[in-house]
C-alpha cells in the first residue's frame, strides 16, 4: 500500500486539491504536473480496502441473506448441501402466519416506548446537567459514564440478579416498601414483567448517550441568546421553546433516530435476559428470526423473516435517512 | 428567599438520585461479587461488603476455560480494532483531504454501513462461513468484527484528519518532506488521540459482541467473554456471587478503558497548533 501512496507524493493530492481554486496559478501548475491519472487514482486506491471489505463482509451477506429467503433450507438441506429454490414459499408462510404480525407489533410498540423514555429522560437529565453546578456535574457524569460503558452482556447479567426472584434487591426494596406481594415476584415469568426488565435496562444504558450529548450540546448554546431573551421578557419556558429547543432541535432528530435503531435491532439484552420468553411473548423481530431460523432450524424462513425485519428497519427510518443524505449533499 | 433555596436545592437532590440510580447496579455487580455467599443470601441485602472475600473470583477464574476464553477475546478485539485502524486510516485520508468522483457517494455509504442491522443477518452469516469450513474459529469473528466497526471508524477518523489543519502538512513538504513523510511525521502524531478516542468504540463492539458468537462457534473452546458469561450463570447454577465476580471481571477492562480514553479524546489537540 505504502508504494502506491509513495507513487503519489508529488502529483497526487495537492494538484486535485488546487484544480477547485480558481486564478491564475492554475495554468502554471498545469504545466509542471505529471500525468494527472495517477494523481486519480490514488483517492481510491486508499479506499480500496475499505471498500473491498465492505462489499464482502457486508454486502455479500445482504445479498446471500436474500437469497436464502427463496430457498427451502432445513436440517436435511443443510447437511447435505442442497440447494432447493422455493420461490416466495418463505415469505408467504411468514406473511399469512400471525405470528410474524404479532412480533412486528410487538416489536414497533417495544421500539417506541423505549425511544420515547430515553429521549425524554435524556434531555431532562441533560439539561439538568447543564443547571448543576461544576461537582454536582461530574457527581452525575460519573454516573452516566459508568452505565454507558457497562458492556452490555454483564448489564444484562446484573439485572439478572437485581430483579432474581430469592434475594434480589429489588423485591425486596418493593416489599419494604408495601408492596408484600412482590416479595418473592418472578419477573421473568410473564410478559409485562420481563418487558418491564429489558426496557429498565435499555434505558439505564441508553439514556447516557443522550444525556451526555445533549449537555455537550447545550454549551455550544451562545449566552447571548439567552439574554437577548430575557431582555425580550421571556420566562424560563419561553426562553426553552425559542433558544433552547430550536438549536437542539438537529441534534434530536438525528439522535431519536439513532435510538430506534440501535433499540429496534437489540439482540443480547433481549435474547441474553430471557431468550425471548416466557413463551416467546418478549420476542422482536431479530430474536423471531433468529429462533425460527436457527433454534428450530428453519434457516429459509428465519432469512425471509431478517429480510423482513431490514424492510420494517428501513421503512422506521426512512424519513431520518433521507435527512441524512439530503444533509451530506449539501455539507460536501 | 425559601423559593431559590429550594430552587438551588432540588436539581442537586435530583442529581444525587440519579447518580445513585444509574452507578447501583454497576456497584451492586463489584459488592456483590466481593460478598461472602452468607451475605448475599441474606433475607436482608448487605448493602456494604464487611467481611470481604476473594473466592467468587478465584472461582470464577478456574471455571472451565476461562483463561482460553480471555484470550480469545482479547485476540479476536485487538486485531479486529488494529485491522479497522489501519483499514480506516487510509480511507479516512483519502475522504478527507482528496476530491474526486464518487467521493460523496462513498461517505454516504459508510454511513449507511453504520447502521447495518448486523444482528438480523446472522443466518446468512452462518451460512458464508459454514460453507467455508470456518465454523469454531477465530477469523471470521475478527474479520466481520472488523467490519462492524470500520465504518463508524472510518467516519471519526475522516473528522480527525479534517481537523489537522492543511497548512501543517504543507509546510512539511515545503520543507522537504514527502507526502508519505509529512503524514507520518505531522498529520500521524496528532492523529494519535483520535485514533485511542475511535479504537474505543471499536474495543466496547467487539468486545461485547454478542449474536455473532453465539451462532458460530458452539465449540467451548472457541467462544468469546460475553457467551460464555451470558450462560455463567446456567452453568452455576444460583451462585450469584461467582456470576458477578465473572461480570466484574469481563466488565472491568472496558470500564477502565472508557474513563481512561473518554478524557483523552476530549483533550483539544490541534487547538493553537496553527495560529499564524
Amino acid at each position: 500500500m505504502s508504494v502506491q501512496t509513495e507513487g503519489t507524493d508529488t502529483a497526487g493530492e495537492p494538484a486535485v486539491r488546487k484544480t477547485r481554486i480558481p486564478g491564475p496559478p492554475r495554468g502554471e501548475d498545469r504545466g509542471s504536473r505529471p500525468p494527472a491519472r495517477r494523481g486519480t487514482a490514488a483517492p481510491y486506491l486508499l479506499l480500496l480496502p475499505a471498500l473491498l471489505a465492505t462489499v464482502v463482509l457486508l454486502g455479500w451477506p445482504l445479498v446471500k441473506n436474500g437469497m436464502l429467503s427463496f430457498q427451502n433450507l432445513n436440517p436435511r438441506q443443510l447437511i447435505q448441501h442442497l440447494t432447493e429454490w422455493n420461490g416466495t414459499d418463505n415469505y408467504q408462510e411468514v406473511l399469512t402466519g400471525s405470528d410474524f404480525w404479532n412480533v412486528v407489533e410487538r416489536s414497533v410498540v417495544f421500539t417506541a416506548v423505549n425511544v420515547v423514555l430515553i429521549m425524554v429522560t435524556g434531555t431532562l437529565i441533560g439539561l439538568l446537567l447543564a443547571r448543576l453546578g461544576k461537582r454536582m456535574r461530574l457527581l452525575l457524569m460519573i454516573g452516566l459514564v459508568l452505565a454507558w460503558a457497562m458492556p452490555v452482556i454483564a448489564a444484562t447479567t446484573v439485572y439478572q440478579w437485581l430483579f432474581a426472584q430469592r434475594f434480589g434487591v429489588v423485591n425486596w426494596v418493593l416489599d419494604k416498601l408495601g408492596w408484600h406481594s412482590m416479595a418473592d415476584y418472578n419477573w421473568f415469568g410473564t410478559q409485562t414483567s420481563t418487558f418491564t426488565v429489558i426496557i429498565l435496562l435499555l434505558v439505564w444504558g441508553s439514556v447516557p448517550f443522550v444525556a451526555i450529548n445533549l449537555y455537550a450540546a447545550t454549551t455550544t448554546i451562545p449566552k447571548e441568546l439567552y439574554e437577548a431573551a430575557s431582555l425580550d421578557g421571556a420566562g424560563a419556558w419561553k426562553s426553552f421553546t425559542s433558544v433552547t429547543f430550536p438549536i437542539l432541535r438537529p441534534f434530536l432528530y438525528s439522535t431519536t433516530f439513532l435510538e430506534v435503531i440501535w433499540i429496534f435491532k437489540a439482540f443480547a439484552q433481549i435474547f441474553a435476559i430471557n431468550e425471548g420468553g416466557p413463551d416467546h411473548l418478549t420476542e422482536t423481530l431479530p430474536i423471531y428470526a433468529f429462533v425460527q431460523g436457527v433454534g428450530n432450524q428453519h434457516f429459509g424462513v428465519g432469512a425471509a423473516i431478517s429480510f423482513l425485519t431490514i424492510a420494517v428497519l428501513l421503512v422506521m427510518t426512512s424519513y431520518y435517512l433521507r435527512m441524512v443524505l439530503k444533509q451530506e449533499e449539501d455539507e460536501l | 428567599m425559601k423559593r431559590s433555596l429550594f430552587g438551588r436545592l432540588w436539581p442537586n437532590a435530583t442529581a444525587v438520585v440519579l447518580f445513585a440510580g444509574f452507578v447501583f447496579p454497576v456497584y451492586w455487580m463489584f459488592a456483590t461479587a466481593f460478598k461472602p455467599t452468607g451475605d448475599i443470601i441474606s433475607e436482608n441485602p448487605v448493602w456494604f461488603p464487611a467481611n470481604v472475600t476473594f473466592s467468587h473470583f478465584e472461582k470464577a477464574v478456574h471455571a472451565d476455560n476461562f483463561w482460553t476464553l480471555v484470550g480469545n477475546s482479547v485476540t479476536v478485539t485487538l486485531c479486529s480494532v488494529l485491522l479497522s485502524l489501519v483499514i480506516a486510516l487510509f480511507a479516512a485520508f483519502a475522504l478527507a483531504r482528496m476530491r474526486f468522483r464518487g467521493r460523496r457517494g462513498l461517505i454516504v455509504t459508510f454511513m449507511l454501513a453504520q447502521m447495518a442491522p448486523w444482528e438480523v443477518m446472522i443466518i446468512a452469516i452462518y451460512m458464508i462461513v459454514r460453507d467455508n469450513d470456518m465454523l469454531d474459529s477465530l477469523v471470521p469473528l475478527t474479520v466481520f468484527y472488523t467490519m462492524m466497526v470500520l465504518p463508524l471508524t472510518i467516519l471519526t477518523l475522516r473528522g480527525y484528519v479534517a481537523a489537522v489543519p492543511k497548512e501543517l502538512e504543507e509546510s512539511a513538504m515545503v520543507d522537504g518532506c514527502t507526502r508519505v513523510q509529512a503524514f507520518r511525521r505531522v498529520i500521524f502524531p496528532l492523529l494519535a488521540p483520535g485514533l485511542m478516542a475511535t479504537s474505543l468504540f471499536g474495543f466496547i463492539t467487539a468486545w461485547n459482541e454478542f449474536p455473532l458468537v453465539l451462532i458460530l462457534n458452539k465449540d467451548n473452546e472457541k467462544q468469546t467473554l460475553p457467551l460464555w458469561l451470558s450462560q455463567f450463570q446456567t452453568a452455576f447454577g444460583d451462585d450469584w456471587g461467582a456470576t458477578m465476580a465473572a461480570s466484574s471481571l469481563f466488565a472491568l477492562p472496558i470500564l477502565i478503558l472508557f474513563i481512561f480514553l473518554q478524557r483523552k479524546a476530549v483533550s483539544g489537540l490541534t487547538d493553537g497548533a496553527v495560529k499564524g
